[in-house]
């Protein structure tokens, strides 16, 4: 199409002018990462943004200590690849008191991840942080800013956003206060899947079919990743070919049934799919709007 | 869900690989939709999204229970639920942000800006349309063209969007009236033609049935246009980037990994460049010539608009954050004086003569704005004059920056000629402007360099220039403890000046009343002689109230860095108002003085003022004796 761009890299363009402007206007940025596909593509935009320098701030990762095994072998790898600092925060408190996934429910959302995050950000006096938060994921999202301007208190107060125009992001801020910036902001699931088979991205395994053990659960089918897993009397493991299209904490994420087994046959069971990719995650299920007060208290 | 199959459905099914390969080469369009909730505008984007196959099993579940319980259309499908998003706006049933939907098809990928169509949310509708490249206008074909379709249009137009989609919704409802329809076309052509928009399609349709959306409509056969996905799919609106244009980024980021590296980071916002092209950095003008465009992925050969490059330069020339590199030969304009087009998107008015950021391209820096030369009537595209602009109003003024700066018009290229206002306070967002064109004032003024400098000034002087600026409720005894300042100086043979509020009122600013306006220009007057007056080496003394914190920051920023001491002579006001040596305040409390400070005008304390006194603890020489003191030491 003459000399414009395609919509990748119009996105790939966007993403970078992004992370730049947060590296000439934030005094002590960071990068949040997650392991999952969204900040494996983040992290390589961050390479390309700076290069030939390193990304000139820490990786991050928020841990529950719930995550797959196989996201900390990623997680450890792709920061020693990078040449980037890996900072990894736990809740002490929620470690302390046992908080898990199979006793606490929501709470453990809560205290491992809305808490941790807050915690760390304080500890560490990040001014901006980097998510690989996506519009197109949920309804409130999609009215969220680039640039999401949080309180000192972390709070998102969605009626109070700052207009954002054009490429112009305003960044300033009193101190303590500080700014989430989601770069992957226009970014769709098959974009994201589109860039990770162009660039050839390292994701987690889990994300192809291999057979794995898993047990059903009120609808979910959820990997019996360690030997934390509490079974019921009644209740074996299952050798099953599954794979998941998001990742979180094992306990939490449900599995999909598949034979995909390579990048594109992902893709090409994504686009033949009739669910949406947040629907194996039981932290959106609980109620309409969960979403929107989750990310007020905190929440990425 | 599987009535509404993908044709390439079966592509994808059988040769994934095609498929991707197909879609990696689409384009983007990024288009905005304006109509409000009446129009049926949330439909029709909901209708897109379900019609492009966005819509999910379990999306589809939801907003099948959701339009049972709160959706307005009995047991059908409610698909404006699916794009009302925050909590309190699906109560409301209006939608008050901006939200980005995203969909594609086999051609494009399509960012919608949804923006609300009420003139309150004036303010969110211009923050869509800045990154658009298309406007969807939706029309109630039973209301034809409102006053909403009218700001709806001018705004587009305003924000530089060159094509636009004349909706005419709710076509099922005029029995899909031919005649309906062309009235209404004749309508909004003769609108549009008179305030510039010089094309436009207009599609009948229904997005509530569907009609002409994805596909044609038997009920309009006499309607022999493209639907709207398929206009959206073919239009052409590459004639709008900058690639044809001359070269021009602004620096983002300077890249320097080691000594040997140097390079300039940035989104190009126009034109095209090759190694080997000579550049102009702006506003410096040195010249240079690009030795490099580097990448991750390698150098490039060539760079074009919208593309985010690394450049690197044959000679180590001054380069940094904010400066533009362009085109040698086709220098963009340089200025500090602009007529600019400004929203104002803020509760808080517009304060003429008070100092904002303005952040444009990749730097930020403090501007003035003049009084409004007249607000534009958004519905009626009349001029009225105005002092001020309120929250969602639209008007044009001049604005003044604090250094000469790159810019092309907002017309030529939006990059180059949109920017935004930002409190220095509170640091909110508070307006977006648009640069029209640069004021022949500003190119013609030019700085007389003189051989006596200032440090010249001051060195014959023996002492180094300051401006004591005190600042305090009337009565607090400002005037009286800048008296003795300067009393004490001049003892110790320092050449100082006293500029007290009363005097200068009697003559350079006698024209000037005690608005909020004319406080700040007031202000900015004594600051400005301030100025002159350090320049020529002296110890400047001031007394003025000085109730806003912006202005003493404007005063702070005019003189040289470190020449402003602050003085805040803090008297409780009861204390002052005891006192009351001119009376102003018995006749400010009976009404008969108005906006005074204090009373019925804020004093906005320092909170790190250079220098304290407290009126409680110290007499007038104390406090002064004390003030020399911290004066000296800091010299």
């Amino acid at each position: 199409m003459n000399n414009k761009l395609t919509h990748l890299s119009n996105l790939e363009a966007e993403a970078i002018e992004i992370m730049r402007e947060v590296v000439a206007e934030a005094e002590n940025p960071v990068m949040l990462y997650s392991v999952g596909k969204d900040s494996a593509v983040m992290l390589h935009l961050a390479k390309k943004a700076f290069y030939p320098s390193p990304p000139p701030f820490p990786l991050m990762h928020v841990d529950t200590t719930w995550k797959f095994q196989a996201m900390y072998k990623l997680r450890d790898k792709a920061a020693k690849d990078a040449g980037m600092q890996l900072i990894v925060h736990q809740n002490l408190e929620a470690k302390e008191k046992g908080i898990n996934p199979f006793d606490h429910g929501a709470l453990h959302t809560d205290m491992w991840k809305t808490e941790g995050l807050k915690q760390a950000l304080d500890k560490h006096g990040f001014d901006a942080a980097f998510g690989g938060a996506r519009r197109d994921e949920e309804k409130s999202r999609a009215k969220e800013r680039v640039f999401s301007f949080r309180t000192a208190q972390h709070r998102w107060e969605p009626k109070a956003q700052r207009p954002e125009l054009w490429s112009l992001y305003n960044a300033r801020k009193a101190k303590g206060e500080s700014m989430r910036v989601f770069p992957l902001s226009n970014w769709t699931e098959l974009d994201i899947w589109q860039y990770i088979h162009l660039e050839e991205i390292e994701i987690v395994p889990l994300y192809f079919a291999a057979p794995r053990p898993t047990v059903e659960r009120d609808g979910l089918i959820l990997m019996v990743d360690d030997d934390r897993f509490p079974l019921e009397p009644d209740e074996e493991p299952v050798m099953r070919s599954i794979r998941f299209r998001t990742l979180g904490c094992y306990p939490l994420t449900g599995a999909v049934q598949s034979e995909a087994a390579t990048l594109t046959e992902v893709i090409q069971e994504m686009l033949l799919s009739t669910t949406s990719e947040r629907q194996g995650r039981a932290i959106d299920n609980d109620q309409g709007a969960s979403m929107e007060i989750k990310k007020q208290q905190g929440y990425f | 869900m599987k009535n509404h199959i993908y044709e390439t459905d079966a592509l994808i099914a059988q040769d994934i690989d095609a498929y991707l390969a197909s879609h990696q080469n689409k384009s983007l369009l990024r288009f905005i939709t304006c109509g409000s909730v009446d129009d049926g505008k949330s439909t029709l984007i909901g209708r897109l999204l379900y019609d492009s196959k966005m819509i999910f099993e379990d999306q589809l579940a939801q907003l099948e229970a959701d339009s049972k319980k709160v959706g307005t259309q009995g047991q059908e499908i409610d698909f404006a639920l699916l794009v009302d998003g925050l909590a309190a706006e699906r109560e409301q049933g209006i939608t008050i942000d901006v939200a980005y939907r995203f969909f594609a098809t086999e051609k494009r990928k399509f960012i919608v800006a949804d923006t609300p169509g009420h003139e309150q949310y004036t303010r969110n509708m211009v923050t869509g349309a800045s990154t658009a490249e298309l406007a969807v206008i939706l029309i109630d074909a039973r209301k034809g063209v409102l006053t909403q379709t009218r700001r709806h249009s001018y705004l587009c137009h305003l924000l530089g969007i060159k094509n636009i989609v004349l909706a005419v919704n709710k076509m099922d409802l005029v029995d899909y009236n031919q005649a309906r329809f062309d009235a209404i076309v004749a309508e909004y052509t003769e609108f549009a033609n008179s305030i510039g928009i010089t094309a436009f399609t207009a599609i009948p349709m229904s997005g509530f049935k569907g009609d002409n959306i994805a596909s044609h409509s038997d009920a309009t056969n006499w309607y022999r246009g493209p639907t709207l996905m398929a206009h959206l799919e073919d239009i052409d609106v590459d004639q709008d980037t900058g690639a044809a244009q001359e070269f021009r980024m602004p620096v983002q980021w300077v890249n320097r990994p080691n000594l040997d590296f140097r390079g300039f980071s940035g989104k190009i916002a126009a034109g095209t460049i090759k190694p080997g092209h000579k550049v102009r950095i702006l506003p410096s003008g040195k010249t240079s010539h690009v030795d490099r465009i580097v990448t991750f992925d390698g150098d490039l050969d060539s760079a074009t608009a919208d593309q985010s490059v690394t450049l690197t330069l044959k000679d180590e020339v001054d380069c940094s954050r904010g400066q533009v590199i362009t085109a040698a030969n086709a220098p963009l304009e340089v200025a500090d004086q602009f007529e600019t087009t400004l929203i104002w998107m803020d509760e808080e008015a517009l304060t003429p003569g008070r100092s904002y950021y303005l952040k444009i391209g990749a730097q930020t820096i403090s501007a003035t704005v003049s009084e409004p030369k007249y607000q534009i009537n958004i519905n009626t595209m009349e001029h009225a004059a105005a002092k001020t602009l309120e929250l969602n109003a639209i008007g044009v003024a001049n604005i003044t920056t604090d250094r000469d700066i790159p810019f092309a018009p907002y017309a030529e290229n939006r990059t180059l000629g949109g920017f935004i206002l930002i409190n220095k306070m509170t640091n909110a967002t508070v307006g977006a402007g648009l640069i029209n064109f640069a004021l022949r004032r500003a190119q013609n003024i030019h700085w007389q360099a003189t051989d006596i400098t200032r440090e010249h000034h001051a060195n014959l002087k023996n002492q180094k220039p300051a401006v004591l600026w005190m600042t305090g409720l009337s009565g607090s005894g400002k005037s009286t403890i800048a008296n003795a300042v300067e009393t004490q100086l001049a003892r110790m043979n320092r050449h100082t000046f006293l500029l007290d509020g009363d005097n200068v009122r009697h003559g350079l600013n006698k024209d000037l009343g005690f608005t909020d306006a004319d406080r700040i220009e007031n202000i900015r007057r004594v600051g400005e002689v301030a100025k002159l007056m350090t320049d020529a080496g002296l110890i400047v003394i001031t007394a003025f109230i000085s109730p806003f914190k912006s202005e003493r920051q404007m005063v702070r920023d005019m003189v040289a860095p470190g020449d402003f001491v602050e003085v805040f002579v803090d008297t409780p006001l009861s204390v002052a108002e005891e006192r009351d040596v001119k009376g102003l305040y018995a006749k400010a409390r009976t009404g008969e003085l108005k906006n005074f400070t204090g009373i019925d005008s804020p004093y906005e304390c320092p909170e790190n003022a250079e220098i304290y006194i407290d009126t409680s603890e110290m007499t007038p020489e104390e406090a002064a004796s004390h003030i020399v003191q911290k004066l000296l030491n800091k010299t």
